[in-house]
């Protein structure tokens, strides 16, 4: 198979025309094109930032700044440890100079929208930075150095799960990787941000996927994307004709278009063939995932010695006047986005963060865009479907041909209402990566996906509330036992009495010495007496 | 001589057929029987793992355990307030039962709470501690006492004993145990508890 691959590329530029069909799918428009008629666009920096550190409880935060203390661009502020979940820290640096004016918990525009610990920062306008270092020569660095460069920039999958990429990196050091796949199928609707990315700045991504793929150690490198983006696709085979010299640094890869082509499991058999069980890890297959986003980050954080401080959000919805792509600083409000895409606040129904599948709807236009803020949508009343009644399943089968994880929404749905989590299970819920395409296909309209992300909660609180009461047997169990024990201790102790007191004779005068040092007995009566004649007083009270 | 031994032998046959009968029929219903204890022991592990552990005799059994003996028996499933309509689901599926509401004579549901002594109205009397049934109380004769909150599972058993009422059901989100491998397990194995 590779070798016919090798000679199609061969005759085809880097095209394969190998990519497999994978289960599933559906084709809903795109949606794309009012976003991607503009150029990227750097925002203006806004006069306040709410730079987001992470949940509380997620992980340690250490503080390197404090109120009141003046921080220059690119400063670090604050690291986020994981290592209690076996992960490296993650930093956070400040996207520009200022005051920070508070530290509190925030709502940040990402899918959980959890209160997240933010940093507010009062923006002075001059942009003073601090020296960056760059490694022009990134060949020369090793492995292990371009991962720590890369976690010493705060870099997290940009594409929306946020893991820590040098976590992933450093998968290297366990298992051999064969394959980096750069994830640039981009496949939701309304979301633009990876493709303009790479219309306009292929060369840098092209860069910061060789960058990765020499710090994973993998022995290929394949750029997989949607074959509706043929402006993205000119541009990277552009770059990798001017890269060409460096010997075939990336191979690329064009999907069919539909949705959700760019979900992991599905990518991966489209691209390689592989197909990824229930509970696996790529890795185990030797292969790795990153986005576009994030590869363009890696090229920051390495060529140009700059911390991840920005990302590429696409601004779109019918609401705003001028939908772009913005190269938005961590913490910008969504509302200040909005304004600069001249939002018409009267037609604005909803804001979605996200795209329009998989997206989850965001309360406040105050929130905080952070490291995994892919797209925001300003939705008008016309673009939201209006909620229709839902009706019974007529069991068409329409949402089991579209699911891509090849499960049967339908019985997944039955099960999810009679909370028979064993039967979830079963079916596979677990496998459920909430795209939404049963819901799309659905003619009865029933909200299957938020059904299942419900059952998937009750199933994480089921299984946490087994260890609970697994601990809380055991500490019972050892009680019983701690009792019996000083029971049995105190007969036997009976039984030899005689010795006892013999001892207990030998050890009295120590004993009145001790009796100093504590509170004598009169005295303790006295202030239990009080306590009780307190506590009297009080029902006293009550009682009236 | 001949009929006589042939009569001897005869009988020495049918004697050891019969003891060979008996021991098999033994087995077999000693088999039968363990077989029965052993299913009953581990219909009791199932039901025990269903009850929530909190250990606080509201069913009217002390602990879970003796209690999910006594449903294996044959008594009403809907006595656990502490496990809420989450527990009356598994046992009813587990038994195969209609599902019912919570008997109101046991109690009522409420969210998950912990205890919090106000330590400085603790004279030390030790009455907590001997309430607790996870230990999860710490304090000496006299001295201040203090509720380890991870360890706390909102039994409420310690709050009636307090002679000057100090102890306070404080809602809590989640129980906050924050380790990682259980301690005891060895212990465990040691006492032939696995139930
Ligand atoms: S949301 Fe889950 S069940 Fe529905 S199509 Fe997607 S993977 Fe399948
Ligand atoms: S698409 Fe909707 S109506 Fe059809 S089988 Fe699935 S859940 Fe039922
Ligand atoms: S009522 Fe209390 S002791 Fe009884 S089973 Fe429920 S938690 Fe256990
Ligand atoms: S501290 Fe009180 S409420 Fe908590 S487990 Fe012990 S006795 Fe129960």
């Amino acid at each position: 198979m590779s070798t016919l691959k090798q000679l199609a590329s061969k005759f085809l530029g880097h095209d394969s025309v190998f990519a497999r069909r994978t289960a599933g799918g559906i084709q809903p428009p795109p949606f794309k094109e009012h976003s991607l008629r503009s150029r990227i666009m750097s925002t203006p920096i806004p006069p306040q930032l709410t730079i987001p550190i992470g949940p509380e409880s997620s992980g340690e935060i250490t503080r390197l700044v404090d109120i009141a203390d003046q921080v220059l661009k690119y400063q670090k502020l604050a690291v986020i440890s994981f290592s209690a979940k076996g992960r490296s820290d993650v930093p956070v640096h400040a996207p520009t100079s200022g005051v920070i004016t508070s530290i509190e918990n925030s709502i940040v525009a990402d899918h959980s929208q959890q209160q997240q610990l933010c940093i507010n920062l009062t923006v002075d306008g001059h942009d003073e930075a601090l020296l960056l270092k760059p490694h022009t020569n990134h060949s020369q660095l090793s492995s292990a150095d371009l991962v720590a460069l890369i976690r010493d920039a705060g870099v997290i999958g940009m594409g929306g799960a946020g893991f820590p990429t040098a976590d992933k990196l450093s998968a290297y050091s366990v298992l051999p990787i064969e394959f980096l796949i750069i994830n640039a199928a981009e496949c939701e609707p309304y979301i633009s941000a990876d493709e303009a990315l790479l219309r306009e700045r292929a060369n840098r991504v092209v860069l910061g996927a060789e960058i990765l793929k020499r710090a994973c150690a993998a022995q290929r490198c394949i750029i997989a994307i949607e074959d509706t983006k043929p402006d993205a696709i000119a541009a990277i085979k552009q770059a990798l004709l001017n890269e060409a010299s460096n010997q075939q640094c990336c191979e690329l890869v064009i999907v069919p278009s539909k949705y959700p082509a760019g979900s992991e499991k599905q990518l991966i058999q489209c691209a390689t063939g592989i197909e990824i069980a229930t509970g696996q890890h790529p890795t185990e297959h030797g292969i790795i995932m990153h986005n576009v986003g994030t590869a363009y980050a890696a090229y920051e954080a390495i060529i140009e010695g700059k911390p991840c401080i920005s990302r590429f959000t696409t601004l779109c919805g019918q609401a705003l006047k001028t939908p772009k792509n913005f190269e938005v600083l961590i913490g910008t409000a969504v509302g200040f986005l909005f304004e600069l895409c001249g939002i018409e606040a009267n037609k604005k129904q909803k804001s979605i963060v996200g795209g329009s599948l998989m997206g989850s709807e965001l309360g406040n236009d105050k929130a905080a865009t952070c490291k995994t803020t892919n797209c925001l949508i300003a939705a008008s009343s016309n673009e939201l479907q209006a909620p229709k009644a839902e009706r019974a399943c007529i069991r068409c089968g329409y949402c089991a041909d579209a699911c891509p994880s090849k499960l049967l929404p339908q019985q997944l749905f039955a099960f999810s209402k009679t909370l028979d989590t064993t039967q979830l299970l079963e079916h596979g819920i677990l496998d459920c990566i909430e795209c939404g395409a049963c819901d799309y296909v659905c003619p009865s309209q029933l909200p299957l996906v938020s059904t299942y992300k419900e059952s998937k909660k009750l199933i994480e609180t089921r299984r946490q509330s087994l260890e609970y009461s697994d601990y809380w047997q055991q500490r019972f169990q050892f009680r019983q036992y701690r009792v019996k024990k000083e029971k049995d201790q105190a007969l036997s102790r009976k039984l030899d009495a005689p010795l006892q007191s013999m001892q207990a004779a030998e050890r009295a005068p120590k004993n009145k010495n001790n009796e100093a040092d504590f509170i004598s007995k009169e005295q303790a009566s006295r202030d239990i007496a009080a306590a009780v004649a307190r506590v009297k007083a009080r029902r006293n009270e009550k009682n009236k | 001589m001949l009929p006589l031994i042939s009569h001897w032998l005869t009988q020495l046959v049918i004697g050891a057929s019969l003891l060979l009968l008996t021991a098999s029929v033994l087995g077999k219903i000693t088999r039968y029987l363990t077989q029965q204890l052993t299913a009953q022991k581990s219909l009791v592990n199932r039901i025990n793992r269903a009850l929530p552990q909190t250990q606080c005799g509201q069913c009217g059994h002390p602990g879970c355990l003796p209690y999910a003996r006594s449903i294996s028996l044959g008594e009403a499933s809907n006595k656990c307030p502490p496990g809420g309509q989450e527990t009356i689901l598994a046992l009813a599926e587990l038994l195969n039962e209609p599902v019912r509401g919570l008997d109101p004579a046991h109690g009522q549901f409420r969210d998950f709470s912990v205890a919090v002594i106000r330590e400085g109205e603790c004279i030390g009397c030790t009455k907590c501690i001997q309430a607790c049934p996870v230990d999860a109380i710490l304090g000496g004769p006299k001295l201040m006492h203090t509720v380890i909150t991870s360890e706390c599972t909102g039994c409420d058993l310690c709050v009636e004993p307090c002679p000057v009422d100090c102890i306070d059901m404080i809602n809590h989100l989640a129980p906050a145990i924050s380790h990682t491998t259980p301690p005891y397990s060895d212990l465990r194995s040691s006492l032939g508890a696995n139930t």
